[in-house]
């Protein structure tokens, strides 16, 4: 049992921020998580009343308030809606630290975090070897998705549609790319992102297609690490540190001009989280942390703002695509128009738009993992959404909502293939 | 805390995933909006249907734990904090169906818990409208609109929530179903027990369903804001705006603090270095709504408004609102903690209102920004403070207290559209009179002998 006042003066740091919450109620309007269950400990007014009682210590149930606390995407639908501006984020992800650490990990969340994708050789390694053997024991659940499902009765994969890990993934294929700037003049360094360097490959070859096409230099260390984003959302700065650490030391003081992902949340992390987390490092990691931050930029935002393509005008009579902002894309990096002028690129495409295009699909990273019905109810109305809408293709700018979204399509059998961005315009290359 | 046995029967009404008894559970439901100290319920129920409803109310009378209801616990008055006394929060959110809408007769039947903007949305859908619209109407029931009699943007011409209840069924304290009003236009049944149910907080009765008079949506409506170099004018400008028989759907007011706030947060170029300025917005008929601009302007004119910018689109028109949007969300950056008041005067009085603010703030060396709805006078002086402080918070309480007495004293009211709940009721006798409170007394004895139904809230004492 944690000692509460311990924790509590732990906590009294976050007090500054968590009194800016007037307790007006309007995040009930936007939590996915609310909307689903309706109760008050769901939602981040209810989130930051119980933190500010555990740290004026008027509740014992620790435990009580670490279980609801982890019960939230951080999708940031809040924050973006807050009348009275409370740093909401920083709130749930200093306080997740603080709490998680103090009452402990699990030991399979610790497993994860510190023994796999903290250490980037043996997770690279694992999953390499996973994608040779997993037809072992998967089925092909919905074949224009190119989904599977679990052969056997899985604990961890449950009932959950998934797309395979790629046969070769972007590292083991490509290894280390190494190429000068073009007629571009722009250097970039290449940051996949876990989901896209062994899942969605399609949408990292897209992003080479792409450097290619406009003349960008590329450097893509074959030795990148994930961005943290999972561990820190977990509360683990242990596994968050090493992580940032090892990502740091490779990309250095860097003979780049951006760090491009097709990964909104990976961009948020490293643009926002990685100064906002480096207090503890030593200074010449948090300068090196400085410099890079600055440069990171979303793949749609570096091909619109800073390579300059944009439509004419909105080609008509395609296939209906639909697109569905992730929540770091938007609410986190406010990019929302990139990634649809890069879609009306392509004149085989017409793009439609669904309703409440910028919900959260209720992936939240490891909030899937742990709270999957959950995240499938919110999954849920994301996918009627898009069959509403008619379209035919969904693209988004995330491979995690990607993940998600096939989820719920293939579930359901439906006949929408699900497409990044970057992939839809590298089409017209 | 409640016995297992208790819980187990509130279990067996409303089902295992309708009460919610852990610790944390029933913290966070221990408080509203308003900046009061919390109670952590002995039990949250949320029953899904009439019946569970009914039967859960009789239950907690029976064993003797005060009600409270809950729907968004948005209220700013501390309506919605539960009894000391073991009591037993009740959420309507599970009971949010729209059950009719009839566009022949021009009402709607709803739950409690239904959100006041889906209710809305809904409604216009169908071509008709529903006018109250209280500023957290994205989040806010029906049920806590009627309870609190919730106001809105729109109160000078369309009145508040209780102008809209027709009719309600409610369960009394033993459980038993009470109905009230009608679906016809005209009602003199008996006593208006509609009326009194609406505004009473909770104190009197459990809503069950609620009939709401709808109207055809105005066709058009066109909006201006002016600038004054002195609140007097502005105040002038609004007496005239009504003496010329136009009454705007909105008429809002903006002093200098607030705007100097607001263009902190917003840069939306409000003019700082002017004393206040009035947001106003006309609707209806096309040809009307033309007519009215044109009278209001002139009457802004001639009551010396410096300058008159009339919005010449839709486009214009949400540039100007967003101003007023802005003034909460601005003064709420600004500190830590935000009272916002709800000091009520007659229209006449708000120049008197708005200078004895600013002496107030001054004389308790706070920060005070004044907006509201200058049309119905209703302002919205809002103290920016940090209730950490003890010193300064006791300052913040001072002022409160001097605010209403000031409200008082113009002939104003505690409370335009926030209710009076706990933080407002040792005022009440100040504005009505020791008779009033004793027949209000008796009446809740009559309807509640036990003082079960929200206890604490309207009338202090009891």
């Amino acid at each position: 049992m944690a000692d509460l006042n311990k924790l509590a003066k732990m906590l009294e740091e976050l007090d500054d921020l968590m009194v800016a919450c007037m307790k007006c109620g309007m995040c009930q309007a936007v939590c996915p998580v609310f909307a689903e269950t309706m109760r008050e400990s769901d939602v981040t007014r209810g989130k930051i009343a119980l933190l500010e009682n555990l740290a004026h210590e008027m509740i014992k149930d620790a435990e009580g308030v670490q279980e609801r606390l982890n019960r939230c995407l951080l999708c940031g639908s809040c924050a973006a809606n807050c009348p009275s501006g409370v740093r909401i984020m920083d709130i749930f992800l200093q306080g997740r630290t603080i709490v998680n650490t103090y009452m402990g990990l699990s030991p399979v969340k610790k497993a994860i975090l510190r023994g796999m994708v903290g250490n980037p050789k043996l997770f690279n390694a694992l999953l390499d070897f996973g994608s040779k053997f997993q037809g072992l024991f998967t089925s092909q659940a919905n074949e224009l998705l190119g989904s599977s499902c679990s052969k056997f009765l899985s604990p961890v994969i449950g009932d959950r549609h998934f797309s395979p890990l790629a046969k070769q993934s972007l590292h083991s294929k490509y290894g280390t790319i190494d190429t000068p700037a073009g007629k571009s003049g722009i250097r970039v360094l290449f940051y996949p992102g876990c989901v896209a360097d062994k899942m969605y490959t399609k949408a990292g070859e897209a992003c080479l297609k792409v450097f290619r096409h406009h003349g960008v230099g590329v450097w893509m260390p074959s030795a990148q690490a994930c961005c943290g984003i999972p561990a820190l959302s977990a509360g683990d700065r242990v596994a968050y540190d090493k992580m940032v650490k090892f990502n740091v030391n490779i990309f250095g003081d860097g003979n780049y001009d951006y760090i491009v992902a097709p990964c909104g949340s990976c961009i948020s992390t490293i643009h926002e989280l990685w100064p906002q987390f480096s207090a503890e490092y030593p200074k010449e990691v948090q300068d090196k942390i400085a410099k890079i931050s600055k440069k990171a930029m979303d793949i749609n935002q570096f091909v619109v703002d800073v390579l300059g393509v944009k439509p004419t005008e909105a080609p008509k009579g395609g296939t209906k695509v639909t697109f569905h902002d992730s929540c770091h894309l938007k609410k986190s990096l406010k990019v929302a128009s990139q990634p649809r002028d890069l879609i009306r690129m392509n004149p085989n495409y017409e793009l439609v738009e669904m309703s409440e295009a910028d919900r959260c699909c209720g992936c939240g990273g490891t909030f899937n993992l742990y709270h999957y019905d959950l995240s499938k109810k919110i999954g849920e109305r994301k996918r009627e959404n898009i069959v509403a809408s008619g379209a035919k293709v969904l693209s988004t700018g995330c491979p995690a909502c990607m993940m998600q979204i096939t989820d719920m399509l293939s579930q359901n059998n439906d006949s929408v293939a699900v497409k990044h961005s970057i992939e839809i315009y590298a089409e017209t290359l | 805390m409640l016995s297992e046995s208790l819980v187990k029967e509130f279990k067996s009404i409303v089902g295992d995933e309708n009460v919610f008894n852990s610790e944390a559970d029933r913290q966070s439901y221990s408080y509203d909006s308003a900046v009061l100290e919390p109670v952590v319920p002995a039990l949250v129920v949320r029953p899904t249907n009439s019946e569970q409803l009914g039967k859960v109310v009789a239950l907690c009378n029976e064993n003797n734990n005060p009600i409270t209801v809950r729907g968004a616990g948005t209220n700013l008055s501390g309506g919605t904090i539960p009894d000391k006394r073991d009591g037993i929060v009740i959420l309507t959110n599970g009971m949010n169906k729209i059950l009719e809408i009839n566009e022949e007769d021009l009402y709607a039947v709803v739950e409690p818990g239904v959100v006041t903007a889906k209710f809305a949305a809904e409604v216009a859908k169908r071509g008709l409208f529903y006018p109250p619209d209280p500023g957290s109407q994205a989040v806010s029931t029906i049920g806590g609109n009627v309870a609190e009699n919730a106001g809105g943007l729109r109160g000078l011409k369309y009145g508040v929530t209780k102008d809209y209840v027709m009719g309600l069924d409610f369960f009394d304290v033993n459980g038993e179903l009470v109905k009230t009003g009608s679906r016809t236009v005209k009602c003199v049944t008996g006593y208006n027990l509609a009326g009194l149910m609406a505004a009473s907080e909770g104190t009197l009765g459990v809503f069950n369903e609620i009939i709401l008079k709808l109207t055809p949506p105005p066709a058009a409506s066109k909006a201006m804001m002016a600038v004054f170099d002195d609140v007097n004018k502005a105040s002038a400008a609004v007496a005239g705006i009504i003496a010329a028989h136009v009454v705007p759907c909105t008429l809002e007011f903006m002093d200098q603090a607030c705007m100097r706030y607001v263009e902190d947060y917003t840069k939306a170029g409000l003019p700082v270095e002017s004393a206040a300025i009035l947001l106003i917005e006309v609707d209806g008929h096309p040809a009307q709504v033309e007519d009215e601009a044109a009278t209001v302007v002139k009457v802004l004119e001639k009551s010396g408004a410096t300058k008159i910018v009339v919005a010449k689109d839709a486009a214009e028109k949400l540039k100007l609102w967003e101003a007023r949007r802005n003034a909460l969300p601005s003064l709420a950056r600004a500190r830590p903690t935000t009272v916002l008041e709800d000091a009520t005067v007659p229209r006449s009085q708000i120049p008197a209102m708005v200078a004895a603010i600013n002496n107030i703030a001054k004389k308790y060396d706070i920060q005070i920004g004044t907006f509201g709805h200058a049309g119905d006078g209703n302002l919205h002086p809002t103290i920016l403070c940090d209730k950490r402080d003890a010193k300064e918070y006791h300052r913040v309480e001072e002022a409160v207290d001097e605010i209403f007495d000031t409200a008082l004293s113009l002939k104003g009211t505690l409370s335009g559209e926030h209710g009076i709940g706990m933080a407002k009721s040792k005022w009440m006798e100040k504005e009505t009179s020791r008779a009033t409170i004793e027949y209000s007394l008796n009446m809740k004895k009559a309807i509640d002998p036990k003082n079960i139904l929200n206890p604490g809230k309207i009338i202090a004492g009891r």
